[in-house]
């Protein structure tokens, strides 16, 4: 009883806070995000009161929670709203991709115009759709491997939730134009304090769950996930060091200016793609390849010698997003090295998720999952050979700026980060529900198919798209003038933009097919469909051999 | 040899799975070593930022546009930072300087040329035109794919204190003087109302351009102070003058 009082009592004081908050707001964009606060108090004091067994508390009896069961509700809630996630992330960007083919599709509202939405559509598939993603299977897993229960349940519940509340709050902000201005961190001083609180807190059930643990060693998946949550604690607080105009307004400027600004800024940036989409998402592989493919993880010595590698070299890399700026050279180049440097480490990755088939070839006809990772870790070296690629500064000098780095970032990102998180969807769904399996296997080949063509229209024509810029724009005539005015450029690359959105379509239809099979399977329905594959099987020929007498 | 020798190395690293404090301290330990000896330099190493003439913080109605061009995203199509080859240089200008950006709070170099660079745009094209084209870009330049961004002209610019965002600048580095906070409000209105402007504007900031933007005299909108700020982007340093080129030739390492 006491101890529901005391949480009311917090939630209550939130709610307060908020609404106080509110009233003083400044701007349009803080007041409406103060307004969700206190929605989000209201509905935790809500649901602490209802959840109550009045009856229960006021005996002084507290249920004891099943040891010998793991915590799961948070695992199934993020694997539906990763789903969620997921198709929001792809619709606001197969938007912007039709809003560059047709700009009248800016609608002429502020609210619609490319500036806003594409923020929204980075953060909506990074960090809602991966973000939702990390939390769940690391959740998943860190109980698995370590054999034990995740630790402090509570604080858990507010790392998910408080997770998502600051997705809502970065996606309405960038809607209503509250950003600071950053690629990637454009969120506000206000709503990067509270993914602070929210991410400490990660690491306190995380490291909490791992301190638990019943098996002796920590298994190389949560090595990974802890130098995720670590780094990208770390990259957090030094990229958003701000000051807010008035502690009642959204606006802040921060810290860093100029030269240090952009890179610290490309410091953060090359390193949420590094520790947020790589690293996290190795860890995902490192447990969920071996499990589906039931063989154990291809090699214990390269999985040490290239996580200490990737961790290291990772950090090194960001100024290759600066490249002939006005970053000092020595800078620029030290990042190139370790930028080139890092293909060994990734592709270590690579060759141990892929490696970890061995003996298990056969699935990747027979099992669409198992296709489906080959097809992600396959990606994933693509491009973590196209990065390094690209990150010599000559070759930067004509894809920087263009396309080309749009379908180099999609072929990680719908290629490694989405195929992999489709896989461990599918792993999880039937698990968590208590299914056999999921709704239908024929729509994972499906979803497959449709992403995989998808990912092809995309990359392709961003290549095409970039190169084709890149070359325009340095395009000399016999007269030695420029050849290309920039409108020229722009008109040059639509059939380009036109492909690359129908690739959008087809991998937000995979998507959509992904949400259907997943709600089917959470409603406990399975598709009668023919398997996969079958061996031939003729039942006329299935009989003994009978001479036939001749006429 | 013995095997048990030569696995050596890696039984050790079993210390490390069995104790996630070490692995911990370890592991973070490894990832700060390149943000320490990239980044912590550019604080102290004398020529990250060259010296050159003509550098000021921007004005309240210009920090005031440039708000609204981070509000708006624009950087996530326009660069504002010109690489040295010569067809960057003969399409959009002198190469872009580190000082240039020095007082950006944050800095807007952009990462995607979906659009031109902006960081020279500064009186290369007139108000008007300007006002027209974030109107209708498409009416100006019918290949363009930028949004349409006329509600910045029905839009009077309300943004509450300007000394609070003078005063917030100043806190993370920015020189303004005492009187430019004092005069922060009058300074946001008169570069838009010639005939109001304070006598020490445009001492106070050299090459200010004080007039009205947006072809709408008796009104202070949101478009003024975008129209203001890219006027003034890449005008501040006169990076042709015999000085500037005499101290850029001497720079090395670009």
């Amino acid at each position: 009883m006491e101890s529901l009082v005391a949480r009311a009592g917090w939630w209550l004081a939130a709610l307060l806070f908020a609404v106080f908050m509110f009233a003083n707001a400044l701007d349009t964009g803080f007041a409406v995000h103060m307004a969700i606060f206190a929605l989000a108090a209201l509905a935790g004091l809500v649901i602490s009161l209802r959840k109550t067994d009045y009856k229960l508390a006021a005996a002084g009896i507290k249920l004891p929670t099943d040891q010998s069961r793991y915590d799961d509700d948070l695992v199934r809630a993020g694997v539906i709203l990763t789903t969620f996630w997921g198709c929001v992330g792809f619709l606001v960007g197969l938007v912007i991709a039709l809003q560059l083919s047709f700009p009248a599709l800016n609608l002429g509202f502020e609210y619609t115009t490319f500036g806003r939405l594409r923020p929204l559509h980075t953060s909506a598939v990074i960090f809602a759709f991966g973000g939702t993603a990390l939390i769940a299977t690391s959740f998943y897993i860190v109980q698995r491997t370590c054999r034990a229960r995740l630790a402090f349940p509570a604080l858990a519940r507010f790392v998910f939730w408080g997770y998502q509340l600051f997705i809502v709050l970065a996606a309405t902000g960038y809607v209503l134009g509250v950003t600071q201005g950053k690629e990637y961190a454009e969120p506000e001083w206000y709503v990067d304090l509270w993914l602070t609180l929210v991410w400490v807190a990660y690491l306190v059930v995380f490291v909490g769950t791992i301190v638990k643990r019943t098996e002796p060693h920590i298994y190389v998946a949560n090595w990974f996930f802890l130098s995720f949550i670590l780094t990208v604690a770390m990259l957090h607080l030094v990229n958003n060091v701000n000051l807010p105009v008035s502690v009642f307004g959204s606006l802040s400027y921060p810290l860093w200016a100029g030269v240090q600004g952009a890179l610290v800024q490309w410091w953060y940036g090359h390193n949420a793609v590094g520790f947020f989409l790589t690293a996290g998402f190795l860890a995902m592989m490192y447990y969920f390849v071996p499990k589906q493919a039931e063989r154990p993880v291809y090699s214990y010595r390269l999985s040490i010698v290239h996580f200490w590698a990737l961790i290291f070299l990772y950090i090194w890399a960001g100024p290759h997003h600066l490249h002939y700026t006005a970053l000092p050279d020595w800078a620029q180049t030290l990042g190139m090295v370790f930028s080139v440097m890092l293909w060994m480490p990734s592709w270590g990755g690579m060759i141990n998720g892929l490696m970890t088939l061995n003996g298990a070839w056969d699935k990747v006809r027979t099992d669409p999952i198992i296709r489906m990772m080959v097809m992600s870790i396959a990606f994933y070296g693509m491009s973590t050979f196209e990065g390094p690629m690209m990150s010599i500064k000559s070759v930067n000098s004509l894809s920087h700026y263009t396309d080309w780095t749009i379908g180099h970032v999609h072929s990680g990102a719908l290629g490694w980060n989405g195929m992999i998180t489709f896989s461990a969807i599918y792993f999880l769904a039937p698990r968590l529900w208590g299914r056999t399996r999921m709704y239908s296997q024929r729509m994972i080949n499906w979803h497959f198919w449709l992403a995989t063509i998808g990912i092809v229209f995309y990359a392709a024509s961003m290549w095409v798209a970039g190169v084709t810029q890149g070359l325009m724009w340095r395009e000399y005539g016999a007269d030695n003038y420029l050849v290309n005015s920039f409108a020229e450029t722009v008109a040059a690359l639509h059939p380009m933009y036109l492909a690359r959105a129908f690739g959008g379509i087809l991998y937000l239809s995979g998507a959509l097919i992904m949400a259907w099979n997943v709600w089917q399977t959470v409603a406990g329905n399975l598709r009668q469909e023919e398997p996969l594959r079958q061996p031939a099987y003729d039942p006329a020929a299935d009989r003994p051999l009978v001479a036939v007498p001749a006429e | 040899m013995t095997t048990e020798t030569k696995k050596e190395p890696w039984a050790r690293h079993k210390k490390l799975e069995k104790n996630v404090a070490l692995l911990g301290v370890l592991a973070f330990a490894a990832v700060t070593v390149g943000g320490i000896v990239e980044i912590a330099p550019l604080f102290w190493i004398d020529n990250t930022i060259e010296k050159v003439d003509g550098m000021r913080p921007y004005t309240p109605l210009e920090q005031a546009g440039r708000d609204i061009y981070v509000r708006e995203g624009c950087y996530v199509c326009h660069s504002q930072m010109i690489r040295p080859f010569r067809d960057e240089v003969e399409r959009y200008g002198h190469y872009s300087l580190a000082a240039e950006s020095m007082y950006d709070h944050p800095f807007q170099w952009g990462s995607k040329r979906t659009g031109p660079d902006l960081a020279r745009v500064g009186l290369k094209y007139s108000d008007e035109w300007h006002v027209q084209h974030l109107k209708n870009p498409q009416g100006v330049v019918p290949e363009s794919v930028m949004p349409q961004y006329a509600f910045l002209a029905e839009r009077e610019l309300k943004i509450g204190d300007p000394a609070a965002r003078l005063t917030a600048l100043y806190r993370v580095g920015v020189p303004y003087t005492a009187t430019d906070l004092k005069q922060a409000e009058a300074d946001l209105k008169g570069q838009a109302d010639p005939l109001n402007a304070s006598a020490d504007l445009q001492e106070r900031y050299p090459k200010a351009q004080v007039r009205d933007f947006d072809g709408q005299p008796d009104r202070l909108t949101e478009m003024d102070a975008l129209v203001a700020y890219l006027q003034v982007l890449g005008t501040l340093v006169d990076v042709n003058a015999p000085a500037a080129q005499e101290d850029l030739a001497k720079e090395k390492g670009r």
